[in-house]
């Protein structure tokens, strides 16, 4: 970027008109909110929309917010939902047709895609984000509906300050930290005499935006107490995953017996991929009206995790939950490698949290890697293949 | 009467940045119509498709192997690969058999009706790699109708080929595909052909049995023989391992895969098999590819 604006200093007390600024320019603000015991993203028109002075504990299969002892505004880790509701709607019209057997037409969706702005987007979901962009932005095939209300929002990332339990966003090389990506990134700062946000622009709308908001500029003190937070956070993970051959280390386990293991507590309830950031697979629905003219073609968001996604007459593909958990784990982890030329991972840890018998993808990984490590262990009869060729 | 997207520009629109980049949308069908329907055997049948627009008509361009969606009104849209002669550019030719609530309604479509087209997607048959050495294809069930595209193109330029040898599996007489032209094809010793059924009456007088016996019993060098099997992946499992039993190497053994599938761009999801998308990386593998996966179940 040419000449990056420096880094400026925005009071807590002027935070409201960041929001209120991003209203006026026409952008349905979008935050975390405060809502039946979990932190969602929803719509927002203040800062009093905002979980103040919540954060949230999580571990394997728990999540409860909790009183933090600060008024923070942004001091909670990931909730149960993405941005991608948002991006891509868990339930879209694609077309309708007009006419009969005999007769039709396809009418395109008119409807207008709305303007988002993301306030509180966390570096591993900007990621998500990003990666999500790489599956419906593709030139070729690229998904307009998709398309359009990706190039119109307004991104406001939120560096972390602390880290949940389940996070491992410094594993997967994604975070805590925001570094692109963003029209405007935060750090939040609290000390005992002042709550202020360090504040840097990513994009010439981003600059725009901070022409109307009430700032000064950032003192090295200032830059160092927001590399302090994230350096926290990133401290504060307990959880990691070795990125380091990975994928072939998945590609190698396909017949691995550990798989029926995690089949005896997967439930397969499609949490994990609801809950995933990156997790993009869909169906289709068609439906008609009473009197059979109309018809319109829907998306809706599937889960590898259900019978009647691997569906070919005849039966599913995939009976076994092992079967099915396998394709999620190694599309995550490594297939995604082959298809979009990254991992399909941001370490977010929501798998982990809302698995409601707490299946963790990390301790999961390591099992197969510690397996292959151990002559005792090892298959010696499977080859390592499975890369596109 | 349906306008190009050109000639429907406002104005506003030309002048506009904002519509400039409008990308035309990849899960939007195309207007065909159906123009003939020929059943073919019980279930079954063929329909001829003409295109209603100039949009429409680029979809008529495909190579061999390759697969259409094809939108029933208000029922939905199913994968479908063509059967037709890849030289006729004017016309798309599917060959279905009604096995759920879509592909029964485009079995009972008449000629008139109208559906809706995406497509062409996949990649091909490797007719050309094919080219002066002995061509081995092996049919079973309805995988003869994805690989007839194959055979009108490598009929059309025989010289260009050694031997071409057509090995095709049924379960009943009474379902054998494109008879007239089995027959046709044989007669004229263009292409060896060879039809095996599962089970037989008294009134059936050709081999009984499986196909994989029919590659036993094939005269055809191994080193110089390209294979395209199409079918159920049981049927394409057993034969590529009869074919590298007689010596083939998986590069010269080609499959068509099937996967559930709903968008055919990549989106969906749904097609995947290993690293794989069905509908971008295949649906045609050389064997190679995917014999690791072959040993997998429920891949």
């Amino acid at each position: 970027m040419k000449d990056a604006m420096p880094a400026v200093c925005i009071d807590r007390a002027d935070f409201d008109s960041v929001i209120k600024a991003l209203a006026g320019d026409g952008y349905n603000v979008v935050g975390p909110v405060l809502r039946e015991g979990a932190i969602i993203y929803d719509e927002i028109s203040g800062v009093s929309d905002l979980p103040e002075g919540w954060g949230d504990e999580q571990e394997a299969g728990t999540y409860r917010t909790v009183k933090r002892n600060d008024k923070a505004l942004f001091g909670h880790n990931s909730g149960q939902q993405a941005w991608k509701k948002f991006l891509y709607p868990s339930r879209e019209r694609l077309w309708s047709a007009q006419g009969d057997n005999a007769e039709f037409k396809i009418e395109p969706n008119a409807e207008t895609p709305p303007k988002y702005a993301f306030v509180g987007v966390h570096a591993c979901d900007l990621r998500a984000i990003e990666i999500q962009d790489i599956v419906f932005m593709n030139p070729e095939t690229a998904d307009p509906r998709y398309g359009k209300r990706r190039e119109g929002a307004f991104i406001v990332a939120v560096n972390c300050a602390q880290s949940a339990k389940t996070c491992f966003c410094a594993a997967m090389g994604t975070g805590p930290r925001a570094e692109s990506g963003f029209d405007l990134s935060l750090t939040e700062i609290i000390e005992a005499n002042a709550h202020y946000f360090v504040a840097t622009v990513g994009s010439a709308r981003g600059e725009t935006l901070m022409q109307k908001i009430k700032s000064r500029p950032a003192t090295d003190a200032d830059l160092q107490a927001a590399a302090t937070r994230t350096e926290n956070a990133q401290k504060q993970q307990v959880r990691s995953l070795d990125r380091e051959g990975v994928k072939e280390l998945l590609f190698s386990s396909y017949s691995d017996a550990h798989w029926d293991k995690i089949a005896e507590r997967c439930l397969s309830c499609a949490n994990c991929t609801m809950v995933c950031p990156t997790c993009f697979c869909s169906k289709t629905e068609d439906t008609t009206d009473l009197s059979g003219n109309h018809a319109d073609r829907w998306r809706l968001w599937d889960s590898c995790f259900t019978v009647d996604f691997s569906y070919i007459h005849g039966g599913s593909i995939r009976k076994q939950v092992a079967s099915r958990y396998r394709q999620w784990m190694t599309h995550k982890l490594a297939s995604w490698i082959d298809q979009f030329g990254t991992s399909g991972c941001v370490g977010c840890g929501r798998c982990i949290t809302w698995c409601p018998v707490g299946i963790d993808i990390t301790e999961e990984a390591k099992v197969f890697r510690e397996e292959k490590m151990d002559p005792r262990l090892r298959g010696d009869d499977e080859v390592v293949k499975g890369t596109k060729q | 009467m349906s306008v190009t997207k050109s000639a429907h520009k406002t104005a506003h629109e030309a002048q506009c940045a904002c519509h400039a980049a409008e990308a035309p949308d990849p899960l939007a069908p195309e207007p065909f119509r159906v123009v003939e329907v020929k059943q073919e055997i019980e279930g079954c049948n063929t329909l001829i498709v003409e295109p209603e627009t100039d949009e429409a008509k680029k979809l008529c361009m495909y190579a061999p192997g390759q697969f259409h969606m094809i939108y029933a009104f208000g029922q939905g849209e199913v994968p479908i690969s063509i059967s037709g002669d890849p030289a006729h550019s004017n016309r798309l030719v599917f060959t279905i058999m009604g096995v759920g609530p879509v592909s029964d309604a485009l079995t009972r479509l008449k000629e008139g009706d109208k559906v809706g087209l995406r497509g062409p997607f996949g990649n091909h048959w490797p007719v050309e790699k094919a080219a002066g050495r002995d061509v081995l294809l092996v049919a079973g069930g309805l995988g003869l109708a994805p690989l007839r595209p194959a055979i009108y193109s490598i009929l059309a330029k025989r010289d260009l080929f050694s031997r071409v040898m057509l090995l095709y599996g049924t379960r009943k007489a009474e379902s054998i595909l494109f008879q007239d032209q089995l027959a046709e094809w044989n007669k004229h010793m263009e292409m060896n052909v060879s039809v095996t059924v599962d089970t037989a009456d008294e009134h059936w007088g050709g081999h009984v049995g499986l196909v994989t016996e029919l590659i036993k019993e094939t005269n055809f060098s191994p080193s110089r023989t390209i294979a395209m099997i199409c079918g159920p992946e049981v049927m394409m499992r057993f034969s590529a391992g009869a074919l590298l039993e007689r010596g083939m190497k998986a590069n010269q053994v080609y499959v068509s895969m099937e996967r559930n599938m709903k968008c055919a761009v990549g989106l969906c999801g749904r097609c995947q098999y290993g690293p794989y998308f069905m509908c971008k990386d295949g649906p045609i593998f050389s064997f190679d590819q995917v014999e690791h996966l072959y040993k997998v179940r429920e891949v």
